[in-house]
């Protein structure tokens, strides 16, 4: 078993991912069968490596980390085991609490969305995402034509479904804003 | 047939979007004897933005899920495959961190640590009810059909939480579909991801993955796609290339359910309701094939007896 740690960085991730960065060796069998590798900027075993190195800033404000789609082809084919795709969750996460500007603000705008919409109704309602969506990323004229056509499908319900005990939901909120228990 | 008897997840997506997939389901559920009995107020996974920005939510909203299965006392099944993979992760979680577990009961008020299995239907109906336990309620065979079987990301990954009978290459819904009289398509990307979750925010890159799968389906020589993912299914729906304003299609390939297959399979009533609501509708290909999607209706309770006569089929149709 590898032992030694090369840096700060490393060590966090692994402590926040429960995952051996260390152990990775660079063979790129999580860049060979990644399906989105063609739009990042850094390959998934080149974001290893750097995070290895302590690269933060790099790593960081990467677009790799919020391209990744997490489909785990990635952690289902390393041949030392590492869940990459729970890395690159650690990652994401270390990127928002470091306060360094997200590379792919849309991505970032998305999933507030979701969860805002979450801690409001209990349920995701797809067009109350949506709205929330292009609200915070201001991509208000996009996807029009799609829209007639769900609401033509019938796709779009009028009334959002609520959870009875939304006090739960918001209880679950606080406790995640109090802090995660990896750190 | 052993009854069989389930808390159920149907999951968001199934009373939005993918209402027929809900719907089919519930219908595919009744026919075959698996009970399965809505969770009581049940809530969102996180799906993914949960575990990609916030650790803590993405174990806490499962995690209220599970307390409720858990006061149920049954197995829970889910439909949805990224439900299925977050409410297992989060399982697996809580049942080995016992102080996560405690903090959790006390914001949730009631226990998290869940015993029971967490299921697919898929997995369900293939290992449970099995393909021979289905051939008695077959009301017609889909030969003609042609699909290719789409698996996506969350059903056989992470491996531990595979619901199929291989990571790399699953089979089940090959299985299924064959048993089912569909020519079953091979192809080489059963269990590529279609990028789900990019689907709104990067939707320039998702064409791509979408488009790759569409052509490859049609050098398979499929006329349709059947997935067990909502996710999948609306991706590939709606987000083919020339999206945007002018909503137009260039792949005109339709995407169904694996429980919208069975149920015409069985012979439902209420399938062409739940194919009319696809944006790429499946109508005419399935009748041109000779499939009827206005079965009589059958004796209430029909499917749920034992037949008379065990090995003859009900329905008399032969099932290849």
């Amino acid at each position: 078993m590898i032992t030694c740690v090369n840096s700060r960085l490393e060590e966090s991730i692994e402590q926040r991912s429960g995952q051996l960065v260390r152990a990775c060796y660079q063979c790129g069998k999580c860049s060979a069968g990644c399906q989105l590798a063609f739009g990042m900027d850094l390959l998934p075993h080149r974001v290893m490596k750097l995070v290895q190195y302590g690269q933060e800033a790099r790593v960081l404000s990467c677009s790799t980390i919020w391209l990744c789609a997490s489909c785990e082809a990635c952690s289902a084919r390393c041949p030392n085991g590492i869940d990459v795709a729970g890395v690159m969750d650690a990652l994401r996460q270390a990127s928002l609490e470091s306060g360094i500007a997200p590379a792919q603000r849309d991505v970032v705008a998305f999933h507030r969305s979701f969860l805002a919409g979450i801690r409001l109704a209990g349920r995701t309602n797809e067009p109350v995402l949506i709205a929330a969506y292009k609200a915070l990323s201001r991509r208000l004229f996009d996807d029009l034509g799609l829209g007639v056509v769900m609401l033509r499908k019938g796709k779009i319900k009028a009334m959002p479904r609520l959870v009875q005990d939304r006090d739960a939901i918001r209880r679950i909120f606080r406790m995640s804003e109090r802090g995660s228990n990896r750190q | 047939m052993k009854e069989l008897s389930f808390s159920y997840f149907p999951g968001c997506s199934q009373t939005g979007s993918a209402a027929e997939f809900g719907l089919s389901a519930a219908a595919v559920g009744a026919a075959l004897g698996v009970g399965l009995h809505e969770l009581p107020d049940w809530n969102c996974c996180g799906a993914s933005s949960a575990h990609m920005t916030d650790d803590l939510l993405s174990v806490a909203l499962p995690a209220r899920n599970l307390a409720l299965a858990r006061s149920a006392g049954r197995d829970l099944v889910a439909v949805c495959a990224a439900c299925y993979s977050r409410l297992r992760s989060a399982r697996a979680r809580l049942n080995a961190d016992a102080g996560l577990a405690a903090r959790l009961e006390e914001v949730l008020g009631s226990s998290p640590v869940f015993e029971g299995e967490i299921r697919h239907l898929l997995d369900v109906l293939i290992n449970q009810v099995t393909l021979p336990g289905i051939r008695p309620w077959l009301r017609q065979g889909l030969e003609g059909l042609k699909a290719v079987p789409y698996y996506g990301c969350l059903l056989v990954r992470p491996p531990r939480d595979c619901c199929c009978d291989s990571v790399e290459n699953p089979t089940d819904l090959d299985r299924l579909l064959g048993f089912l009289g569909v020519e079953v398509c091979r192809w080489p990307r059963k269990t590529d991801c279609c990028g789900g979750s990019l689907s709104l925010s990067r939707p320039d890159l998702v064409e791509k993955l979408v488009n790759d799968l569409f052509e490859s389906a049609v050098e398979a020589g499929a006329g349709c796609i059947v997935t067990a993912c909502p996710m999948c299914a609306a991706n590939l729906e709606m987000r083919q290339k020339q999206g945007r304003l002018g909503f137009s299609l260039v792949h005109r390939i339709p995407v169904l359910y694996f429980t919208e297959i069975l149920g015409i399979a069985l012979g439902l009533s209420g399938t062409r309701h739940w194919l009319e609501s696809h944006i790429i509708n499946p109508v005419p290909l399935l009748e041109a094939t000779g499939v009827s999607l206005d079965p009589e209706p059958r004796r209430a309770g029909a499917a749920r007896k034992v037949p008379a006569r065990p090995g003859r089929d009900p329905g008399g149709v032969a099932t290849g």
